[in-house]
């Protein structure tokens, strides 16, 4: 790589001996991420599209059309995005307060600290608080039954809307992590400029703040949307996970286990799909990061 | 109604969607007696050997991933900085992918890959593949931390300063550069312990005796304890978020980890 950009630049190669050796010291890391990320990751994809003999298809991912593999793609998509909407909504107004709202500073850092403990508090434990404040027994629900209000069972902590509530605990701390610093990054001068051109507060937001803000907003949404996508542990724990899971990532876990019973194709055409849709959306994610730079200094 | 109506409203909605599900885990953990508030499900997950060996696994799985991690990246973020700095946008793209590929999806992908191998065959080699991954996941978090720790000082000075005074690479690393962001890479192994402790995905589809596979199955046979493993689950991570601020590099703490 190093000798490639030197020998492109036309600069001299360096070193006493003629040729750069200094690529070497690069060599761990690489095949460390080789064997344990790059190598496996793109033989999935290979294989993908190859049948038990080894010769070319594209059956695997003709496969992926059947009824109960298209349900749960929709179903983990529908998830993303509706976690990815509530959770930003409310990450982006709490961030909103702490930051530019005018909130006594101290709460500032309370939140923010607090949303690095919750962004990384997810998986089991999180279904556990969950099923203890929203679950059949949960003192929420009990506390609501007392007053009239029976959830269940017309709620369901296992249900769609359940999941999403869940998913949303750890949705909001990662966008109110990421977006305060981007608020702060609105610089008063703005605010004052259009306020002395007679803007109001409503016609500051609606032509200045939000269109400054909206790439940012909407790459950390889609960063939202990929966190949800990706998730397994929260969804396992509610849900059972067998192989009847209605979550993607549920469905590829239950590949491994089931190694021989199922089509091995199969299990390599589910990882793929996931790959693509992540890879679109970490794709989106930075090109929508790289406008919003334009503008904010965070 | 004062001007800042509309932020203390969202404030509060933020801080009581934060807050109840804990508050109602930790009044739900101390019910396990009919009438009564008492401690006795914190009790009997501490009594369990399962959660004793569990826990302590978890704990050495982390240790190897911190130590194996750092190892890595150090030296090459080093490296990169001092003689590559073409190649740094390349390194932190390879860091980043994990974000790309899922948990489940990686150790689907090691698993098939590395089946009927010595890695997938025995449990030493299991063990190696979990501790691989975790590596793997650690990097995003390492390399920001050690990356930023080392432009902080200037590594071009340190390294002629100490090959002038005859030192050669091992104790350059090990004797200047180390010592030198040992505080950036505590930040990145406090955040790494935090992910391995409460991994689920990967640990238990490698089959692996982890403090995640074993909260989830004790959920299947108990009813307070689960919530009371919730609350000390929160407290350790909280106790790694605390240590990184606590050591001034607050700002690593940004992205997530396993779901």
């Amino acid at each position: 790589m190093a000798l490639l950009t030197r020998a492109k630049t036309g600069q001299p190669f360096s070193g006493r001996r003629g040729v750069s050796w200094r690529w070497l010291g690069v060599v761990p890391f690489f095949a460390f991420v080789a064997a344990f990320l790059i190598w496996p990751t793109l033989s999935i994809i290979g294989q993908s599209f190859l049948d038990q003999q080894r010769n070319l298809t594209l059956q695997n991912i003709l496969q992926l059309g059947q009824p109960f593999i298209v349900a749960a793609y929709v179903y983990s998509l529908q998830l993303s995005a509706v976690t990815a909407l509530g959770g930003g909504l409310l990450g982006g107004l709490l961030a909103y307060a702490v930051t530019i709202g005018g909130l006594p500073r101290p709460l500032r850092s309370a939140v923010m600290s607090f949303s690095g403990v919750a962004s990384n508090f997810a998986g089991v434990p999180l279904a556990f608080a969950f099923i203890a404040t929203l679950g059949q027994l949960g003192i929420v629900t009990q506390w609501l039954r007392s007053v009239g209000v029976n959830l269940y069972p017309a709620f369901s902590l296992y249900s769609f809307w359940g999941l999403s509530i869940v998913y949303i605990y750890f949705q909001i701390p990662l966008m109110v992590l990421i977006m305060a610093p981007a608020l702060e990054g609105m610089r008063r001068e703005w605010r004052e400029a259009s306020e002395s051109l007679g803007a109001s507060t409503r016609q500051f937001w609606r032509y200045v703040g939000l269109p400054i803000l909206l790439p940012s907003i909407l790459g950390t949404m889609v960063l939202l949307f990929g966190n949800a996508f990706g998730a397994h542990a929260t969804a396992f724990q509610l849900t059972g996970g067998g192989s009847q899971g209605n979550v993607v990532t549920i469905l590829i876990g239950a590949q491994i286990s089931s190694d021989a019973l199922s089509n091995p194709g199969l299990g390599n055409a589910l990882a793929l799909g996931m790959i693509v849709i992540m890879g679109v959306t970490i794709g989106l994610y930075t090109w929508l990061q790289r406008r919003s730079a334009r503008w904010l200094r965070s | 109604m004062g001007k800042r109506f509309w932020p203390w409203l969202w404030f509060l909605l933020g801080a009581s969607y934060f807050l109840v599900p804990l508050y109602a885990t930790f009044d739900f953990s101390l019910r396990a007696r009919r009438g009564e508030l008492t401690f006795a499900a914190y009790a009997n997950v501490l009594r369990d050997i399962k959660f004793v060996e569990s826990f302590s696994f978890s704990l050495q799985t982390a240790l190897a991933t911190i130590v194996v991690s750092a190892l890595v990246i150090v030296p090459t973020a080093y490296w990169v900085q001092l003689r590559l700095p073409r190649l740094r946008p390349v390194v932190e793209f390879f860091t980043l992918l994990p974000f790309v590929v899922p948990a489940v999806v990686l150790v689907f992908s090691l698993a098939r890959t590395y089946s009927r191998t010595p890695l997938t065959d025995s449990r030493e080699g299991l063990w190696v593949l979990l501790v691989g991954s975790y590596v793997v996941l650690s990097f995003p978090y390492m390399y920001r931390a050690v990356d930023t720790g080392l432009r902080s000082i200037n590594i071009h000075d340190l390294t002629e300063a100490a090959q002038s005074l005859g030192a050669g690479w091992p104790t350059i690393l090990m004797r200047v550069i180390f010592p030198n962001v040992y505080v950036s890479l505590l930040s990145g192994a406090f955040i790494t312990f935090a992910i391995v402790m409460g991994e689920f995905t990967i640990a238990a589809l490698l089959a692996q005796p982890a403090f995640g596979p074993y909260m989830n199955l004790l959920a299947s046979s108990k009813v307070y304890e689960p919530s009371a493993l919730a609350i000390i689950s929160f407290g350790l991570t909280w106790a790694a978020i605390a240590a990184i601020q606590w050591i001034g590099q607050g700002t690593q703490a940004r992205l997530v980890g396993p779901r």
